[in-house]
């Protein structure tokens, strides 16, 4: 699996490392309303699609960046990379 | 027809003329009292102790393929009970014991073999984690030895026990655990439920489900047509997340490949099941010969049915460190299964959160060795309505309420376990 990763370019996929879903980004306000069960949704559910999935790919071995990946997870085919929206939350 | 060494001699000297079907395959009926989703061995265990132990034989088994196709025939045939916590281990060992006397409960040659297994280790701390995991095991009335470096040398000369960076000291050792063969299983857990009246649909795949206004799951619609269901279990590991978003379900699972991989085949070498305590290695020899090993598993999620050459590289790289003497033996064979990670790294077999629905999933990569246990309990939580007491911390809300069965403190990371 190659990933082209937009500062770098081309690069196998040993160069990344793998967090998960792109919206664990997006992490609930602690202080807001129901956010016990928003807190269970964000460490524990997910929604592990059989289909295009966006996704955070740390590019350890490289640039050290962190991109959204979108890949198709029956086929393992990259349909884009960006770099990750708010990289300093990506960890 | 029941198996024997008479049956054997007749149909082989015969030619296998008069040999039947081990099952039947029936056209699906429009009701059934259980419908099991998955005709991995799972779900044919599940079926086959719905009917022996329960009494419940309107059943129906539903796989998309040809039954044992998934990770049923995709394992490294690996059983054991070496387990540490108490939400875990009494299931285990329980299904350690189906395993012991399967192949007469079943009349089917699963090869159950306890060739034992051994989980070296490579330091004090882990000397002293693995006193720890066999003594709880001990505790659990579970049989576990911690093997000194002299023991385990005269029993296993071939290891590198002097290699600089993981030099081997001892193992924790279970001598009942070993192998089965993983084909057998399937077809034996199918053959004895298919004879107590269990149908076994094959080439059905489940589309849809069927609701009532309360929410109830009364049914599903499949490729062959729509089936109602009294009570409906899902057994279908890497693609329960699948289903559950035809249900509006969000599950705490993320599916992901696991490589396995199988050697030419060679004269007896490798007495039991060996695993390495450094890197995440393990490795047995089939009775073909060839050496059946695995390690760690792909860590992105995947629907794939197959790996990248990073991992391939990496569980090499491991066998090398361990034993050096297969660097010239020739890989033959490799595949991928569809793993239903949770993020505790323990399965849950549990009453859904809708009323007429069962869930059996997040096997992780140890879904092989639980399949007598798995049917059982699952049997039991679909016909009693309630966990058994053996998957009695197995649920489904553990992770909302904290109760968490985390065998290895890796917290909510599904791919570190």
């Amino acid at each position: 699996m190659l990933i082209t990763c937009p500062y770098c370019g081309a690069r196998d996929a040993h160069e990344f490392t793998y967090l998960g879903d792109a919206e664990l980004i997006d992490r609930p306000d602690p202080a807001g309303p129901e956010a016990e069960a928003a807190f269970h949704a964000h460490v524990y559910l997910r929604d592990n699609p059989a289909g295009p999935h966006r996704e955070l790919w740390y590019h350890g071995s490289g640039c050290r960046q962190w991109l959204t990946v979108t890949r198709d997870t029956r086929t393992h085919a990259i349909a884009s990379v960006v770099a990750a929206a708010r990289p300093e939350v990506a960890r | 027809m029941r198996y024997s060494l008479l049956n054997v001699v007749v149909n082989g000297l015969t030619g296998n003329r008069f040999a039947k079907p081990a099952w039947r395959d029936p056209a699906p009926k429009p009701a059934y009292d259980v419908i099991i989703v998955g005709g991995g061995g799972h779900g044919l265990a599940t079926a086959y102790y719905l009917a022996k132990v329960h009494g419940i034989r309107n059943v129906a088994v539903l796989e998309k393929g040809y039954i044992g196709s998934g990770n049923a025939g995709r394992n490294t045939t690996i059983i054991r009970s070496n387990y540490l916590l108490p939400g875990n281990e009494p299931f285990y060992e329980w299904s350690m014991k189906l395993w012991e006397g399967l192949e007469q409960d079943l009349n089917y040659n699963v090869m159950v073999s306890q060739r034992g297994i051994v989980n070296l280790y490579h330091s004090d701390a882990q000397r002293d984690a693995y006193a720890r995991r066999g003594n709880a095991m001990r505790l659990a009335g579970v049989d576990a030895e911690l093997l000194d470096r002299a023991t385990l040398k005269a029993m296993i000369p071939f290891l590198d026990y002097d290699n600089a960076r993981f030099p081997i000291h001892g193992g924790l050792m279970q001598r009942r655990a070993g192998t089965a063969r993983h084909d057998a299983v399937v077809w034996g857990y199918a053959r004895a439920a298919d004879a107590l009246g269990v149908d076994i649909i094959q080439n059905c795949e489940v589309t849809g489900f069927s609701r009532a206004a309360d929410g109830r799951v009364t049914g599903v619609e499949t490729t062959r047509g729509a089936i109602a269901g009294g009570k409906i279990g899902l057994a279908v590991a890497g693609s329960t997340s699948r289903l559950g978003k035809m249900l509006g379900l969000r599950l705490p699972i993320e599916s992901v490949p696991l490589q396995a991989f199988v050697s030419e085949g060679l004269k007896p070498l490798i007495p039991g099941v060996i695993t390495f305590g450094m890197g995440h290695f393990y490795i047995s020899q089939s009775d073909k010969g060839g050496l059946v090993f695995g390690g760690d598993i792909d860590a992105y999620n995947s629907y794939a049915q197959r790996g990248n050459l990073p991992v391939v590289e990496d569980v090499c790289e491991g066998g090398m460190a361990l034993m050096p003497m297969i660097g010239r033996l020739r890989m033959l064979r490799q595949w991928a299964g569809l793993c239903d990670m949770t993020m505790d790294g323990s399965p849950i077999i549990d009453t859904g959160p809708y009323p007429g629905l069962y869930l059996n999933t997040g096997w992780n990569y140890g879904g092989f060795k639980a399949t007598p246990a798995s049917g059982w309990c699952f049997a039991h939580t679909i016909a009693t309505d309630a966990p058994h007491a053996f998957n009695a911390e197995m649920r489904l809300d553990r992770f909302r309420t904290g109760r968490l069965i985390d065998e290895k403190g890796a917290g909510a990371t599904p791919v570190l376990h």
